[in-house]
């Protein structure tokens, strides 16, 4: 499903170097857990996947179901099925929670040559999947993200993850700011979206989230590398040992 | 003696000028009427028209702006349906007060008979020597309302004041007054249209009595080509809540002066004005507030929204009196600047001579903001759309102030087509 081959990437404005000569490749049905310390990319490499222009590929490639996506903009990728649950959701005063998720909604399938959803159908999804997700609805009355806390913004990605169906899901630190049982309640969702014809990528610092979400394989990420990949076993290795063998090895 | 040599007339204030001549005998009013209506010509004619020399149109060259009158009215200006269905609306075709029915508890005159009778002679006077508005306005005005609402009735319908323009001239004036602890919701809408471009001005008198709670909204759909000078000028009693809504979303050049005297104790004024501005129009927003009394409060804010090579304007004086102890008034201007060639300037200015008072004022331009369109588009939401919502978003926080449901949808209408047409 998804292919990185060879990719360099640098910050457009300023032209440092973030992603020097990254490879992965995650399967239809897989999901993938990257691991790293802070500042190896994880996240530049999360938005580079959205379509963020802040950052230059320089070289490589993404290919997507078989093709490149490097030229298509964010929003496009996401009418392709590609989703990012970003590590920091900003807040957008003004812009009413429900009112966005029904544009989102409406446009990727719009995109996809689907009719647009009508308000009743549209009002009970999102009840059912908030539901799911123990989200209180008077949350959705409020502006896009604003005030909510740093669990409720991780919840609400969520829930939109849920809403939108993507085909590739990549999570950056989902699992950072949930309570234990946020945690829970957080990974049920994720696993219920696992499926045969849906790759997950799972970005976390800590085994914990991948006790809940059981990884098909676990990859180190660091100074814009992957330097070691293998089974939901060395996310345990790294667990107990953290990154400096792995590093030293790899250098 | 200090002789200045005065420049010709321009073919604008000539215009004018010929425009009070051939409409002698027609405009209404008894001679009292008539003799005002000379005097202010008269000054007028002295003046001319007001250039960035003038202070208080420092921003607005209305010398250069104003560069010709319009074209006769086409005659197709007509009612149409109201911003809410259901409110009661008081129509003024091409400027003249039609039939219209009574909002229930309020007292309606079109002004017409009050000029006929003589007795808005004593209105048409200018407030300084700078004050065009006043001078046009009270020159030609032909018609408009007078609202009086009585002490403690409360107007549940929806008045809308509906003036409908297509090309011409025109000159109305609305003179409100609402008694004590009396309530009232009322949009003064000008419509426009796109084929005849028309010159207007206003004059908007609201006079709130104690306790009196009162939303006025001026919803100005002018037409691109369109002139149009506008102002407002209020007094409010001891515990009087005034909310003024101003949506500026037409007209190739706009002024709107708000004169406010907060008079009483207790009193609280507010000012919400969105302005979405696009083409080559040039918009201004003039506001003085006096606070002239102990313990009350404004707050106004400003948020526009510029593209193309529009140019906005937006003065804000708040003057608060030695013995206006207690004051507490916060203004603040915020402007989405969205291409190189638009422009905005924002002039606050604050004089206070209380010593115990909380007033602050606060200007800001700001561009997109940068992750709240990626993190938008990363859900799909195209750029275009995305762009829209942001902009949306950012005017919409004012609308939403409001009460009324029907009233927010309404105008969130309004300004979502704006977006349409020109995003
Ligand atoms: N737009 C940017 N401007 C400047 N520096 C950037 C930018 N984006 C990324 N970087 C730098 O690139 C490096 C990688 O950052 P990134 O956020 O991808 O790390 P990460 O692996 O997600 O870290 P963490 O585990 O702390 O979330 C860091 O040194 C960061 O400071
Ligand atoms: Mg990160």
């Amino acid at each position: 499903m998804l292919e990185i081959k060879n990719l360099h990437a640098r910050i457009a404005e300023d032209g440092t170097e973030i992603i020097r000569g990254l490879n992965l490749t995650v399967k239809a049905g897989e999901v993938a857990a990257i691991m790293g310390p802070n500042g190896s990319g994880k996240s530049t490499l999360s938005y580079i996947l959205a379509g963020r222009d802040d950052y230059e590929v320089t070289e490589g490639d993404i290919l997507y179901n078989g093709e490149s996506i490097l030229e298509l903009d964010p929003s496009e990728r996401a009418a392709k099925g590609i989703f990012l649950a970003f590590q920091y959701p900003v807040e957008i005063p003004g812009v009413a929670t429900m009112q966005f998720l029904k544009v989102a909604m409406n446009e990727q399938r719009k995109a996809r040559g689907e009719d647009e959803l009508t308000t009743p159908d549209f009002i009970k999804r999102v009840k059912d999947a908030a539901a799911t997700l123990q989200i209180d609805p008077a949350m959705l009355r409020r502006p896009l993200n604003v005030g909510f806390s740093g669990g409720e913004k991780k919840r609400a990605e969520i829930l939109q993850m849920k809403l939108l169906a993507p085909q590739l899901c990549v999570l950056d630190e989902t699992d950072s700011g949930l309570d234990i049982d946020a945690l829970k309640i957080v990974s049920g969702g994720v696993n219920a979206l696992r499926s045969p014809d849906r790759a997950i990528i799972v970005i976390t610092h800590y085994q914990r989230l991948l006790e809940y979400i059981v990884p098909d394989s676990v990859h180190v990420l660091h100074r814009g590398q992957v330097i070691k990949s293998g089974d939901k076993d060395l996310a345990r290795v790294l667990e107990a040992e953290g990154y400096t063998g792995i590093v030293e090895a790899a250098a | 003696m200090n002789i200045q040599t005065k420049p010709p007339h321009t073919v604008a204030e000539q215009g004018i000028l010929d425009s009070y001549a051939q409409m002698m005998g027609q405009l209404p009013g008894d001679a009292p009427v008539t003799a005002a209506r000379d005097k202010l010509l008269g000054a007028f004619s002295a003046a001319g028209l007001p250039t960035r020399r003038i202070e208080s149109w420092h921003y607005t060259d209305l010398r250069n702006l104003l560069r010709a009158l319009p074209g006769a009215a086409s005659g197709a200006a007509q009612r149409t349906d109201p911003v809410v269905r259901g409110s009661v609306v008081l129509p003024l075709i091409q400027g003249q007060s039609a039939e219209a029915s009574t909002p229930e508890g309020m007292d309606l005159t079109p002004f017409i008979d009050l000029l006929a009778s003589g007795e808005a002679a004593k209105m048409l006077v200018a407030r300084d020597a700078d004050d065009l508005v006043g001078r046009l306005n009270g020159t030609f005005v032909a018609d408009g309302y007078r609202l009086t609402v009585a002490a403690d009735q409360a107007i549940k319908e929806l008045v809308e004041i509906q003036s409908v323009q297509s090309g011409g001239q025109v000159h109305n004036r609305f003179d409100a007054s609402f008694g004590a602890k009396s309530s009232a919701t009322v949009i003064e809408r000008h419509l426009g249209d796109e084929a005849h471009p028309g010159l207007s001005t206003a004059i908007t008198t609201l006079e709130l009595g104690d306790g009196a709670e009162v939303t006025w909204i001026i919803l100005q759909d002018c037409g691109v080509e369109d002139q149009r000078l506008a102002q407002l000028n209020t007094r409010l009693g001891a515990g009087a809540t005034l909310k003024v809504y101003v949506v500026n979303v037409g007209g190739k050049l706009v002024r709107q002066e708000l004169n406010v005297d907060v008079a009483g104790e207790g009193a609280h004024f507010d000012l919400r004005c969105v302005n979405l501005l696009a083409g080559d129009s040039h918009t201004d927003i003039t506001l003085t507030l006096d606070h002239n009394v102990p313990n009350t409060t404004s707050k106004e804010i400003v948020r526009t929204v510029v593209l193309d090579r529009a140019r906005g304007v937006f003065q804000g004086q708040i003057r608060v009196a030695q013995i206006a102890q207690k004051t507490d008034a916060q203004m603040s201007c915020n402007t989405l600047l969205l291409s190189d060639g638009g422009e905005f300037a924002a002039k606050p200015e604050l004089e206070i001579f209380a010593d115990d008072v909380i007033c602050g004022h606060g200007a800001t331009v700001i561009d997109i903001n940068h992750d709240h369109l990626f993190y938008l588009m990363a859900r799909g939401v195209t750029e275009k759309s995305a762009r829209a919502l942001l902009i949306n978003g950012f005017v919409d926080e004012l609308i939403e102030e409001l009460e009324n449901e029907e009233l927010i949808e309404a105008l969130e209408t309004h300004i979502a087509q704006w977006l349409i047409d020109h995003g």
